[in-house]
């Protein structure tokens, strides 16, 4: 057990709350850092293509977990700003604009607009607001088809290479490269994250979450605060986008689909809504999950002479495991992180019960 | 002029008159005590300090502004800080990070300078947490600091709360049954609490309380409702002994002097 003695008021404003976790940190940034260096040794980088893709999934992870985790309103339309990034990102490009500016306005664009047509249905509550974005996402394709001089429509569109000050980045010609750079919006991004959560937007996003009149009395806007979250989350989405058509090297218009957008929300729930982490750690499942299944597939086929060609087997395993998460482990992977965490810092005195939330108390008489 | 004033405010749900043509006026530096039976409107009223209900008629100035030109979001800007009867905490919170919503009026810096931590926005953090040392060093709540709210007993919640409001150092204090479900230990603390905010910190306050006993050790003037009605206005003793007041309370057991009995 560690004890934090607080020594002045900076000691719990730090990102880090004791010198271990800093050093844990430090480690995991020199693997991340280090890992081309593996696939350069082993001369094929395809599975390192793989590991940006996800880095790209847990951008756009982070942006809806700042909307649904941490500001508690859920959206099934994140794939639509992800779109909206995309193909912003595209025009800026092919408007002869360096990807240096194209690519940050292109998220930023992305965030405006969404907010503006998110502001119709911030009102709106739980399911409601799902089901309008909802709606939001399904409709995605069809405005895709329907811009066709800037989208490519059904043809869809090739998205032009990263163009740095002369450095080249694509993905195939020069994965280690793009690697590096999706890795830097990522760390960058989390430290956004991390300071948002320790200054007064934050929490005011995670007041709104926990309780809308209690913000209120406390003098928080809700519009404002709502429409400030959802700028910042489809911010993120709008960047993930972008990254993703340049990873994907073309986009049609079923690229950011329905299924996409519900990805994105089982990615968060998975991984544990309400922390960071969980952005990654759901990244990871969703970028592991096809890859498993087809590794399975081949080794059944070979060992065994079995062959599975169920269609949609992928989605039925996703609804599995999402339904098993919120049966068993509401708090995500990162909760039983952090159960396993606690059960070895505390060892032997771990107790069953810990981490169970008592039950509330009576809410107060709702005033509408 | 009055911290508070509250002139002929009516609010009608549907049929049910909640608050029938109430007058009220909290000085500055007293604690106004409102008291009633059940449904008698208390928190009504405070809810309609809050902007949280609009009434049909009357007007609520404080501090010589027109509240009801204002939103629920506005009000804590003026000085007013309340808390909820049956408890509204941010739940997936620590007890620190609830105190420091509670500064959220005292914000000075934006999202772009909290993005980046600016050094503005760092120098603003070291104050709120400053201002909230010094609530948990008053209410004792050192050992709760760091502890999510979803796993804390009753008693301590109540005391987030007030500290919760304080926290926003407000001029007006809303008490909505401070000691409601405390243990007598816990309603003493909750007395000297309150007497320390009145005389060390100048706030004024107003609370809704079933307890006679702290409403007699606590406030200046109490005001009695019953069914959206003024019946009495006066010190503790006066109202107690009014005999609108007693014929309201009678059958109900609720009024007493040792004030235990709660509904
Ligand atoms: N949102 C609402 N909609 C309809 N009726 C309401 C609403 N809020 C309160 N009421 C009614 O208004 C009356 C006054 O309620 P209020 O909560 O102010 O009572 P109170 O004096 O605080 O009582 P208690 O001591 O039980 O807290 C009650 O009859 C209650 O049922
Ligand atoms: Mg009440």
């Amino acid at each position: 057990m560690r004890f934090v003695f607080k020594t002045s008021y900076d000691a719990d404003i730090r990102l880090f709350k004791h010198r271990a976790q800093a050093v844990w940190y430090f480690l995991l940034l020199l693997l991340v850092l280090a890992t081309p260096l593996y696939f350069v040794a082993i001369g094929d980088a395809y599975l390192l293509g793989e590991i940006t893709g996800v880095l790209i999934l847990a951008i756009a992870g982070m942006g809806l977990m700042l909307l649904t985790g941490h500001t508690g309103l859920p959206s099934l339309g994140h794939a639509t700003f992800m779109a909206l990034g995309c193909y912003l990102n595209i025009n800026l490009l092919g408007a002869g604009i360096p990807w240096i500016i194209a690519f940050p306005l292109s998220g930023l664009i992305a965030g405006l607009l969404g907010t503006i047509i998110a502001l119709p249905v911030l009102r709106l509550h739980g399911v409601y607001l799902a089901l309008a974005t909802l709606a939001m996402s399904i409709l995605t394709s069809d405005f895709v088809v329907m811009a066709e001089p800037w989208t490519g429509g059904i043809a869809g569109a090739a998205v032009p290479d990263i163009n740095i000050f002369g450095m080249e980045v694509n993905r195939y010609s020069t994965p280690y490269k793009f690697y590096y750079l999706v890795l830097f919006v990522a760390i960058l991004l989390v430290w956004f994250y991390r300071n948002l959560l320790r200054t007064p937007t934050g929490r005011s996003f995670t007041a709104i979450r926990d309780s809308e009149i209690s913000a209120r009395a406390m003098g928080i806007n809700l519009t404002r605060t709502k429409a400030t979250s959802f700028f910042l989350s489809a911010t993120a989405a709008g960047l993930a986008g972008a990254l993703f058509g340049h990873s994907a090297g073309y986009v049609t218009n079923e690229t950011f689909d329905l299924v996409m957008s519900i990805t994105l929300l089982l990615m968060i729930v998975i991984g544990g809504l309400g922390f960071i982490h969980g952005a990654f750690f759901g990244a990871i499942v969703v970028g592991i999950i096809p890859v498993a299944i087809a590794n399975g597939r081949s080794f059944l086929a070979s060992t065994f002479d079995i062959n599975i060609n169920i269609p949609g087997l992928e989605s039925a395993l996703f609804a599995l495991i999402l339904v098993g998460f919120i049966l068993f482990e509401p708090m995500g992977l990162y909760g039983r992180w952090l159960k396993i965490r606690t059960y070895f810092e505390l060892f032997p005195f771990y107790r069953k019960d810990m981490f169970k939330r008592q039950k509330s108390y009576l809410k107060t008489d709702r005033v509408q | 002029m009055s911290l508070l004033e509250i002139e002929n405010v009516t609010l009608r749900f549907g049929g049910l008159v909640a608050v029938d043509n109430v007058s009220l006026r909290v000085e500055e530096g007293e604690v106004f005590a409102l008291v009633g039976p059940n449904g008698a409107g208390k928190s009504t009223v405070f809810n309609l300090i809050s902007r949280f209900y609009d009434p049909a008629e009357g007007r609520i100035t404080f501090d010589g502004h027109d509240l009801l030109g204002h939103t629920a979001d506005q009000v804590p800007s003026f000085g007013i800080a309340r808390t909820f009867q049956n408890i509204e905490l941010f739940e997936q919170a620590t007890v620190l990070q609830n105190l420091l919503v509670g500064r959220h009026r005292h914000r000075r810096t934006g999202v772009l300078s909290n993005i980046v931590f600016s050094p503005k926005a760092h120098s603003e953090e070291r104050r709120h947490r400053e201002a909230v040392e010094q609530v948990i060093d008053f209410l004792n709540l050192q050992h709760y600091r760091d502890k999510m709210i979803g796993g804390l007993p009753y008693g301590v919640r109540k005391v987030v709360e007030l500290g919760r409001a304080l926290a926003s150092e407000p001029k007006l204090l809303l008490l909505d049954e401070p000691a409601s479900g405390l243990s007598v230990e816990e309603t003493q603390d909750m007395a000297f609490w309150i007497e320390d905010i009145q005389t060390q910190m100048g706030i004024s306050v107003m609370m809704v309380e079933h307890d006679m006993g702290l409403v007699s050790a606590v406030s200046n003037r109490v005001m009695a409702l019953s069914d959206g009605k003024e019946l009495a206005t006066g010190t503790a003793a006066e109202v107690q002994s009014h005999p609108a007041v007693i014929e309201a309370y009678l059958g109900t057991g609720e009024i007493s002097k040792t004030g235990t009995s709660r509904a």
